[in-house]
């Protein structure tokens, strides 16, 4: 399917809170997203798979501001993403990624509240705190990062993505390295965050785990969708099957 | 949770927690956040400054054990000592300022919160000032007693070139170890691309020195001087602006 057919899902209510039109990027000759659209509503979650090298990080990094589209538009919150610098779009969007994006020699909780001044919030040693017991390391709070487990940095580093209650929160692999309790508070921190109005995209290449969650769920190859769905319409074993026959089509 | 103003949506649905709007820091305060950051960082592993510390001091060791007193006078030679210890400690916490960030890819995080770049660039480069200014501090009055020279009467003003010194390299500096991190070359890419732009600060610094040392008359120095605050005002201005450049993948 071509991606500017892609269909795009329709808030029942509200605006989107990410709207993306057209969005390509481009590494010297390579088009690494070419031509990838999407909308996603408060509470809406896409599940987003691939292969290797499909294009769904760079989404995420387009998505987050991290990088400059070489063509296309994205709005969060129905703010550009490069208007202003991108400041005020960028303060509503939350990253998750399988790097920690933490400071090893500081403690879990300076790390957590550095974001949580970052992103201007008034309180932000009550908002560090909260976040880690969210994601249940408050406990670790006054420890060094270099001294915690990768499972435990990895909620550490959850906690400082969702610290600012993000309205777009983007997950890369999310779940890596988390054990059973760190999946469940994960699980329930992103759930508490759709409650409230938040979209999730979520990329991973475990389909139970990313279509457990998903509203939506898109497979992206070679930069582009080549399947976008509503969860609803997805059946779980034939859509297992086709995943991987797009993925082994690849090799 | 139960808070109804937390469900009162205008825009998409999500608003904020607990009713408090942030209030997104403005350059100024960014900018103090990430210095004091780093800082922070510093003073919990202290690698950099002691690196540093005992670089400078090994140097001023070696060029004093291969200095002929009786070919230079140490007057003459101090000042240049000085200045190229003070250069090359300077390079050690340039390597390091933005090699935190990427261990982890902590970078990511710095960029996608919602401060301007130019703030990144300034609180790395106010950082990097203090850490320079800590070396000097400890590296002067050992140059001083290392070459016995008196630095007693000359303190304020070797005070003041060394701070104007210390912004001119850390200006440039910072900017290309932003540039340098990345590659795989960066501890020798960082002192090639550096150096170049630390010369006429390094001959400022010692030639407003040097006459100094030898109680010339202060108009003397007031053309070096120039160079030196000319150095520092179009470096900041231009490596600030420069900076987000940098970071486009």
């Amino acid at each position: 399917m071509s991606a500017a057919l892609q269909p795009k899902s329709q808030p029942q209510v509200h605006r989107p809170v990410v709207e993306a039109e057209g969005l390509v990027r481009t590494f010297g000759a390579r088009r690494a997203v070419d031509g990838v659209s999407l909308s996603l509503g408060g509470g809406e979650c896409l599940a987003l798979f691939g292969p290797n090298g499909a294009g769904k990080t760079t989404l995420l990094r387009l998505l987050a501001g991290l990088l400059a589209p070489s063509a296309g538009t994205c709005l969060v919150g129905g703010v550009a993403l490069r208007a202003d610098g991108g400041r005020a779009a960028r303060s509503r969007v939350g990253l998750i990624s399988h790097a920690s994006m933490l400071y090893a020699a500081l403690s879990a909780r300076e790390n957590v509240e550095f974001a949580a001044r970052m992103y201007g919030l008034r309180h932000p040693a009550d908002a560090a705190m909260r976040a880690l017991k969210t994601m249940r390391v408050a406990d670790r709070a006054d420890a060094p990062v270099r001294s915690l487990s990768r499972g435990l940095q990895q909620r550490v580093s959850i906690a400082r993505a969702i610290v600012h209650d993000p309205l777009l929160l983007l997950c890369d692999e999310p779940y890596t390295g988390l054990d059973e309790v760190g999946s469940a508070a994960l699980t329930e921190a992103l759930g508490e965050r759709r409650a409230h109005g938040a979209a999730l995209m979520l990329v991973t290449h475990n389909l139970s785990e990313g279509l457990a969650l998903a509203t939506h769920a898109a497979i992206m190859r070679r930069g582009r969708f080549v399947r976008y769905e509503e969860r609803g319409a997805v059946d779980g074993p034939s859509y297992a099957s086709a995943y991987r026959e797009l993925v082994t089509a690849d090799v | 949770m139960s808070d109804p103003t937390f469900r009162d949506t205008t825009l998409t649905g999500a608003t904020p927690r607990e009713s408090e709007s942030p209030v997104l820091p403005g350059l100024l305060a960014a900018t103090w956040l990430i210095a004091s950051k780093d800082l922070a960082i510093e003073f919990r592993t202290r690698t950099a400054f002691f690196s540093a510390l005992v670089f400078a001091l090994l140097g001023l060791t070696i060029f004093f054990f291969a200095w002929d007193p009786t070919a230079v006078a140490a007057i003459d030679l101090a000042p240049g000592v000085l200045w190229v210890i003070f250069t090359f400690s300077g390079l050690l916490g340039l390597q390091r300022s933005f090699g935190v960030e990427q261990a982890d890819r902590a970078m990511d995080a710095l960029l996608a919160a919602p401060v301007e770049r130019e703030a990144i660039y300034l609180g790395k480069a106010v950082a990097n000032f203090l850490f320079v200014v800590g070396v000097q501090v400890i590296a002067i009055p050992a140059v001083a007693l290392f070459y016995n020279v008196p630095l007693g009467s000359i303190w304020l003003s070797l005070t003041g070139i060394a701070v104007l010194a210390a912004l001119g390299i850390v200006a440039v500096g910072t900017l290309f170890s932003a540039m340098a991190v990345n590659t795989r070359l960066a501890e020798l890419l960082l002192p090639m691309l550096s150096l170049p732009f630390f010369v006429p600060v390094v001959m400022a610094a010692a030639q407003t020195t040097s006459r100094l040392l030898a109680g010339r008359p202060e108009a003397e120095a007031w053309p070096w001087l120039r160079i030196l605050l000319g150095f520092d005002l179009v470096f900041v201005l231009a490596c600030a602006i420069a900076f987000p450049y940098t970071l486009d993948e």
